[in-house]
């Protein structure tokens, strides 16, 4: 496992007077330090456990329910709020019940936000996972067997990238959900809509991201693969008899994983954004389930009456947004400090 | 050269044939057809619509026909008929012959268009829109870069990338009801809603004039969807060019005691704006598909309705035409992209 050493960025700074067979430990606690001392990835990291925190006791952080509709109290608004938006003085009525006014059919605002990060969270870290799973074994074979499967392979992926990937999820979304609800009790696509059903529509999200999500992972995988597949080490693993798997998953794959890593780090931010965008435009989360896409959604539709119901939730996905971006900057920047330019 | 371009051609060819059918295959293998209202209408009324747009045929049947009719360009002798069925996109009379290109079939749903009149009426207004907010990307991208960039490491550097983190996390769904809010209804300086726009368009796309009548609608979709880009640029631009004025050349040209200006525009920047070329093709993607959303919320009368709605009501020509149309965007613009390589970069040679 020494090899590692071979092929990542020498630590720039304090790590050159160590003696060599420290060296490996130092990698990944390299990154760390570097990425502790970085004053803005440490805000979104704590941001991101903040929010995950939030998302988890959010039946004890809400104060009401998401779903329960008060159809006396619907667009109601503290009085705080109008001091913020004033053009909603002349018609506005008022009720402090709400911390951030209540919605079109009189849910509360607030605790939808809390409930919403659900929805993103979930999304920023199954996404990732899938994709990360898919492509790095997709991208591996490709590389490491090169030749025809290589090309196959790469050319699946080509096509594929050429389909516009929202385009993709839009008409998988628009098939899953119209063809699973007739489908007869008993069979497995059916517990498969149960399943979304009780996850208020996100499995089919999970799926639909999963599957257009991989092929750049898949590219990027075959790249470094191939960057490392001639390197001395593989060879002397090929020469003490070691299995094509043995070698693609023990002796390349954490060579490369920290590459793999950032990069899917830095795609997080997409996938929110195409749930929400997903759920903006209605193929997305099943109602009454909360998330900050469907929230902006029905917010704009009033966001000259009512702005408070759109810009609080996009308040929320552009904090979470930031949060990951800045994370992912960091890291990219711990595991290779060349990209930020200090030499 | 020639053959490269010759091979990506056909290779669009083959990306746009499968895009067909993946969409095709789906689409209809969702349930229910474009007929099945929550009123149900009479059956025999089903069945005549059915027997008019040749939806009892076998599959393959409607998919080849579907192909011949888009892609393959006619030339007959016969004079097109002003029948929904027979609007053809481009359809110039040579002598004789009429040549006859592109019919995408007539909207199921608003039984008065064709798929085509969407196209004419509606997608000037989303190209518009993308290439505003393309040029948006890159007014306010590759300037901030370049200056981030030259002066790293200072209070320009940190803000300029402060900004750009920042513009990568306001999506258009964030962006877009703030500023609605803000410009259009509390400062009201600018149109909430709507497009300065008519038909007819020069070049098919080009809006007539250009005034302040045209720009105070364009102003806010603009910005709010091209700013996460311009950010993407501004990072990549000053990646890029950081990394190049530490080449050897970029020395050699000092060492020669050239101008710091002319080193840095006559051979940095050409050098160093490969990588964002590279990044133009899925910019441009996401851009394009921005737009539907865009257009959701400040109520743009672009192609974004058409396809959301077409989908959820099984508006088969519409499905088949946005996307189809979409894709060849998506792959011209891949094919523009890597040509432009080799002109930046006179040591990539495609053949």
């Amino acid at each position: 496992m020494a090899q590692t050493q071979a092929l990542q960025p020498q630590p720039l700074g304090g790590a050159g007077g160590m003696p060599l067979t420290q060296k490996r430990e130092s990698l990944w606690q390299d990154a760390l330090r570097r990425l502790m001392r970085n004053r803005a990835a440490v805000i979104g990291g704590t941001i991101i456990i903040l929010l995950i925190f939030i998302t988890i006791f959010a039946d004890k952080i809400a104060l009401k329910s998401f779903e329960v509709q008060v159809l006396v109290d619907q667009n109601k608004v503290p009085q705080w709020l109008l001091s913020v938006f004033p053009t909603m003085k002349p018609y506005a009525q008022i009720s402090e019940a709400y911390p951030l006014g209540a919605d079109y059919v009189g849910r509360d605002l607030f605790s939808r936000i809390i409930y919403g990060g659900r929805v993103s969270l979930s999304v920023a870290f199954i996404g990732p996972l899938i994709s990360l799973i898919v492509g790095v074994v997709y991208g591996s074979i490709s590389g490491y067997f090169g030749g025809r499967v290589d090309n196959i392979m790469m050319r699946i992926v080509d096509v594929l990238y050429a389909f516009p990937s929202l385009l993709f999820i839009i008409l998988l979304m628009a098939f899953f959900r119209s063809t699973l609800t007739e489908i007869p009790p008993g069979t497995p696509a059916y517990a498969l809509s149960q399943l979304d059903h009780q996850l208020g529509g996100m499995l089919f999200i999970f799926i639909g991201i999963g599957l257009t999500a991989w092929e750049t992972m898949a590219r990027l995988t075959r790249g470094q693969v191939l960057s490392v597949r001639e390197k001395e080490f593989v060879e002397a693993a090929h020469t003490i008899g070691a299995s094509n798997w043995r070698i693609m998953f023990k002796h390349i794959l954490p060579n490369i994983l920290g590459p793999l890593i950032v990069n899917e780090t830095l795609a997080i931010p997409g996938y929110i954004t195409t749930e929400a965008f997903l759920s903006f435009i209605g193929l997305g989360v099943t109602p009454p389930t909360p998330s900050w896409g469907a929230m902006i959604s029905d917010g704009s539709a009033v966001v000259r009456t009512y702005p408070n119901q759109a810009v609080f939730p996009a308040l929320a996905l552009a904090i979470c947004m930031f949060a990951f971006n800045f994370l992912g900057d960091g890291l990219r920047d711990a595991f290779d400090p060349r990209l930020r330019g200090t030499q | 050269m020639g053959r490269y371009v010759i091979r990506r051609l056909l290779y669009m060819v083959v990306v746009v044939v499968v895009v067909s059918f993946i969409t095709f295959g789906l689409m209809h293998a969702v349930p229910g057809g474009p007929f099945t209202r929550e009123k149900k209408l009479p059956e025999e009324t089903i069945k005549i619509l059915n027997e008019r747009y040749h939806l009892n045929d076998p599959l393959w049947k409607q998919y080849v026909d579907y192909l011949y009719d888009t892609m393959v360009p006619h030339i007959t002798t016969i004079a097109p008929t002003n029948s929904l069925l027979d609007d053809f996109l481009i359809s110039k009379k040579v002598g004789p012959v009429w040549f006859r290109w592109m019919n995408f079939g007539p909207s199921m749903h608003s039984r008065s268009r064709t798929v085509n009149d969407i196209f004419r009426a509606n997608l000037p207004i989303s190209a518009q829109l993308g290439t505003m907010a393309l040029t948006v990307a890159l007014v306010i991208g590759m300037p901030l870069g370049i200056v981030a960039a030259l002066k790293q490491n200072t209070i320009y550097d940190y803000t300029g990338m402060a900004m750009a983190i920042f513009g990568v996390s306001v999506p258009v769904i964030v962006l877009g009801p703030i500023l609605v809010w803000i410009f259009g209804v509390a400062l009201k300086w600018l149109p909430p809603t709507g497009w300065g726009a008519k038909p007819p368009y020069i070049l098919g796309f080009l809006p007539t004039h250009l005034g302040w009548d045209y720009f105070r609608f364009a102003i806010m979709p603009a910005v709010a969807l091209g700013l996460g880009s311009s950010a993407i640029i501004a990072r990549l631009t000053r990646a890029s060019l950081l990394q190049t004025v530490r080449e050897d050349y970029i020395r050699t040209a000092r060492a020669k005691g050239l101008h710091e200006r002319t080193v840095i525009t006559k051979h940095a920047l050409k050098n160093s704006l490969i990588p964002v070329v590279t990044i133009l093709g899925p910019l441009f993607a996401a851009l394009v598909t921005g737009t539907f959303v865009t257009e959701l919320i400040f109520g743009i009368p672009g192609m974004g309705k058409y396809f959301v709605v077409s989908i959820t009501n099984r508006d088969y020509p519409v499905i088949m035409g946005t996307i189809l149309l979409y894709a060849v965007f998506l792959v011209v613009a891949n094919l523009v992209v890597d040509l432009t390589y080799a002109y930046l970069d006179p040591r990539i040679r495609y053949d």
